[in-house]
């Protein structure tokens, strides 16, 4: 076990502030005695997700692989449930889910030019291929764009937060590869709660009122300004960013993050989903904790690709 | 022995299937049967339907519940049998022994009589993926004998997706369980029927799903 010093510190506070959040939570819902919440269930998500981590950063790295995998499956199995899905498309639906081990072996590999295009080329040939094998026209577009869509997002993107584990050129950050990914995502996370608790604090004006109508442009603001001082904090200790480049590197990441949790609000508007989260308990865990991480991911990955290598 | 391979059976293959493989959304678990003599009642789509209803129990009640099966079936040959009856823990009843002039519900109603909790399909086969087929009166026949049983009433969505009829090849999907309040025996056979018919329409109504087109 040779854990960087700047990691053990910003893991440490890590850990302080989900003691904090924690007793915080269980103390209001104490005193109002409010049901576990949007909150609760995203300081119990924390919990599992510092977990993992720790156990990655102790035993082996390749078990945040097979997290980020794991993590993959319940997403793409979550959207697979929500979206309208033809009977005459099962059997493809399986061969979607195989792509999920293969991304994860690509990265395994560190094989980049196979984990870049595995999916954007190589699955979005093959599963129309596979459809019209199968033969049923009627709805072949509508059913190829959702199942392409749902692979680029569940699988392609999110498989970027694990490939910060294998690229070589983040191991010049001050805490490693398992620095940048930490950042990534404990901002993510962190930028969802800030835009949320500014939103609630002063939010009037909205900004997609047709798509999330409790997304407002002081919640925006107020989170991306909280998620770039965070990243002016935190980029010394875990990237190779100057401070000036990570609080930009924070503003583009809160930037991100919200549309990726629009992105996801406007799928669930389409299919009519009211509240995915608390009313129906299985679904709506996963896609809501990841909407924005599939946004800021990838963007993050090749930004330290291409001007950090 | 066999009851620990029975406990291993579910608790390693079966329910990291159902809750990870799978994944289950259950509504209101707090209805389900405590104790028998009980019986659960559900809408019948998959292999997966029985693995999944034994999965809503805790572990230390595994003993008491138990799928009733069809016995053409499930004890077609002899490791088949052996498997049905001591892993999966299954009760037969046999379709064809009211021609011997046997009674096919003799071992349900002595679990019953033993406290335990049934599983039963009373829709009687899998039929087409996700369309409910009418139920067959043979539950009330069952639940007359031993009248303090209670029928808890459960509606299953998306295991015949998962796992359709004729096809072996599992594709994972969250699947919807909705569990009713529970039935008392009426003393009358029609009224039980029509109850338990219109317990598992409303809670059918329940779901707001996509379409499988």
């Amino acid at each position: 076990m040779n854990l960087s010093h700047n990691l053990t510190i910003v893991f440490g506070g890590i850990l302080g502030l989900l003691v904090l959040a924690t007793a915080v939570d269980w103390v209001l819902r104490k005193r109002t005695g409010a049901q576990p919440n949007e909150l609760t269930r995203r300081i119990r998500s924390w919990w599992v997700m510092a977990f993992i981590f720790a156990l990655a950063l102790v035993v082996d790295r390749r078990i945040s692989l097979l997290f980020f995998a794991a993590l993959s499956f319940v997403a793409l199995k979550e959207y697979l449930s929500l979206i309208p899905t033809r009977r005459a498309d099962r059997r493809i639906l399986f061969w979607i889910y195989l792509s999920i081990p293969f991304q994860y072996l690509w990265i395994y590999q560190s094989w980049y030019g196979m984990f870049i295009i595995f999916i954007p080329v190589y699955m979005f040939l093959f599963v129309p291929i596979r459809m019209v094998l199968a033969g049923e026209p009627k709805g072949f577009l509508k059913a190829a764009g959702t199942l392409h869509w749902g692979l680029m997002t569940t699988v392609f993107s999110l498989s970027h937060a694990a490939g910060l584990l294998v690229l070589p050129e983040a191991v010049n950050s001050p805490a490693g590869a398992a620095g940048v990914l930490l950042f990534l995502v404990v901002l993510t996370q962190l930028n969802d709660v800030a835009q949320f608790i500014w939103g609630k604090a002063l939010g009037k004006r909205k900004v997609v009122p047709t798509v999330s109508p409790n997304k407002t442009l002081e919640g925006l603001v107020g989170g991306v300004a909280t998620t770039s001082l965070l990243a002016f904090l935190a980029g010394p200790l875990l990237t190779p960013f100057s401070r000036p480049e990570a609080a930009v590197v924070g503003l583009v990441l809160g930037l991100l993050g919200f549309f990726g949790d629009v992105s996801i609000s406007a799928l669930k508007r389409d299919l009519g989903i009211k509240d995915s989260g608390g009313a129906i308990p299985g679904h709506g865990g996963v896609l809501d904790r990841v909407d924005s991480l599939t946004y800021t991911a990838p963007i993050f990955f090749h930004y330290l690709r291409y001007f950090h290598s | 022995m066999k009851r620990i391979l029975r406990l291993l059976f579910y608790a390693l293959i079966v329910r990291p299937i159902v809750y990870f493989v799978i994944g289950l959304n259950v509504r209101r678990p707090e209805l389900l049967p405590e104790q028998g003599p009980a019986v659960v009642c559900a809408n019948h789509n998959s292999h997966l339907d029985a693995m999944v209803l034994v999965s809503l129990f805790p572990l230390r009640m595994l003993p008491q519940v138990r799928p009733v099966a069809a016995a053409d079936y499930f004890l077609r040959n002899a490791f088949v049998a052996w498997l049905s009856v001591h892993v999966l823990g299954i009760i037969p009843l046999d379709r064809r022994a009211r021609e011997r002039g046997a009674d096919p519900l003799a071992p349900s109603r002595e679990a019953l009589e033993r406290g335990e909790i049934l599983i039963l399909f009373p829709e009687g086969s899998r039929g087409e993926p996700e369309q409910r087929a009418e139920f067959r009166k043979g539950v009330a026949h069952l639940v007359r004998t031993v009248p303090e049983t209670r029928t808890t009433p459960i509606f299953l969505h998306g295991l015949g997706k998962a796992l359709p009829r004729g096809e072996a090849l599992l594709v994972p999907f969250f699947c919807d369980v909705f569990v009713g309040e529970a039935i008392a025996w009426e003393d009358d056979i029609a009224a039980y029927m029509q109850q338990l018919d219109r317990s598992v329409s409303s809670l059918e109504n329940e779901k707001d799903f996509a379409e499988w087109e």
